[in-house]
Formats: C-alpha cells, structure tokens, sequence
C-alpha cells in the first residue's frame, strides 16, 4: 500500500469527541494510515494527568452524571475506556502534538501533560507541515 | 487451510474498535509469513477487518462461523 496519512485536529475537551478522535485514531491506523493529532484549546485538558476523567459530555452532561451513565454503558457494552484508546493508538504508532501557544493561553505547562501520550509540542506551522501530504484531516 | 496458526487473537464480546485494533497490532508484532487466527462476536468487526487486511495487502487463507464466534485466519 502506498503510504496514507490522517491528521487530526482536537479542540474540544468533551469527552465523546475526544473518544470520537481516539477511534477515529485507531481506525486509521488499523488500515496502515499514518496518524498525527494536534490538541489544541480544550483538548488539552484532556492530555492532562486525569484529564480524560474530568472531561465532560458535550451534551447532557448534567454536572457529570451523564459521563458517569455513559461510563457505565461504556462498560456494560465493551466498550474500550478513553485510556485504553489512547493508549492504543499509541502502540499502533500514533503521533500526538500539543500545541504550546494554547498551553500559554490556558495556563498549562508541560509537567501538567501526559508524558505517556504526548510526543512533540508545537503550533499550527507543525501541524500544517504535517498535513502537506495527508490523504484525510479532521477537525474536531 | 494447511497453514498452521502461529498466532491466534481472542477478541470476543469485545466491541468497536478494539477488534480491528487488535489485528493492527498483531501484525506490527508478526514476522513475514506468520499465520494469525482473530476469534470475535462484533459483527462489523467481521466486516471490516477483511477491509483492513485488503488495505494492508494480507492475504486472507480462511474465514467462517464456530457457533457464536466468527474467525478470520490470514497470513502477514
């Protein structure tokens, strides 16, 4: 196969979108693609140290008993947890970059991220470079 | 099939996407020739991992029903 590549975009924190990266992520990889996602803003809340337990639903949250519903769901069905996501897309060879003009504007520094998961720091010219040759790219 | 199974992955009752992940990552850790076995319940998972292995240019030598479970056997 030709080389394929996806990059993706993650500017919201919710939790169902950050899943929906991670899946995404995965499938790509799954089918040979190269991966590369870029959290920027409220995403990176998520690559914060627990940060994937304090996302919020981007809808019926209600003060996080929906994340909780949804997490019991998430269990009853199988469903592979945030971490383990993440942790997967990892293994199969996905890159994640935070961006470190957003961690400035939201205060985060880089002890705050999870060393396990992010692999470079950079701003939009590092993502855009990344995307001169994708086949896919994303933004969610 | 006379090819002997060198691997086999247990992906039963497990849902969208780990199946498919799980076969990405027995390739990475196969050598050239093995002979993986994926054993599931997912339904688009059986659908969707000949997708990945076609993309992936793996040459599926079986698939087929073992009462509940589905199995997909290739060579990498």
């Amino acid at each position: 196969m030709e080389d394929k590549k996806a990059t993706l975009v993650v500017h919201s924190g919710d939790f169902d979108k950050i899943m929906s990266a991670f899946i995404l992520g995965n499938g790509f990889l799954s089918m040979g693609f190269s991966v590369t996602i870029f959290f920027t803003f409220w995403g990176l809340n998520a690559l914060k140290i627990k940060g994937f337990n304090k996302a919020p639903l981007s809808r019926m949250n209600f003060f996080g008993l929906g994340r909780y519903i949804i997490k019991k769901k998430m269990k009853k069905y199988n469903v592979a947890s945030l971490n383990d996501l993440a942790v997967n897309l990892k293994k199969l060879g996905g890159k994640i970059i935070a961006c470190t003009m957003t961690m400035e504007l939201m205060g985060i520094r880089e002890e705050d991220l999870r060393t396990d998961l992010v692999d470079e720091y950079g701003t939009v010219g590092k993502y855009c470079y990344e995307s001169k040759d994708a086949d896919v790219a994303l933004f969610i | 099939m006379n090819k002997t199974v060198s691997r086999t992955v247990d992906c039963i009752s497990e849902n969208c996407p780990m199946p498919l992940i799980k076969t990405r990552a027995a390739i990475l850790d196969a050598e050239k020739g093995d002979v993986i076995k994926i054993i599931g319940t997912h339904p688009q998972s059986f659908e969707e991992i000949p997708m990945a292995l076609e993309v992936l240019e793996k040459n599926i030598l079986e698939k087929g029903q073992e009462k509940e479970n589905w199995y997909i056997t290739f060579e990498v």
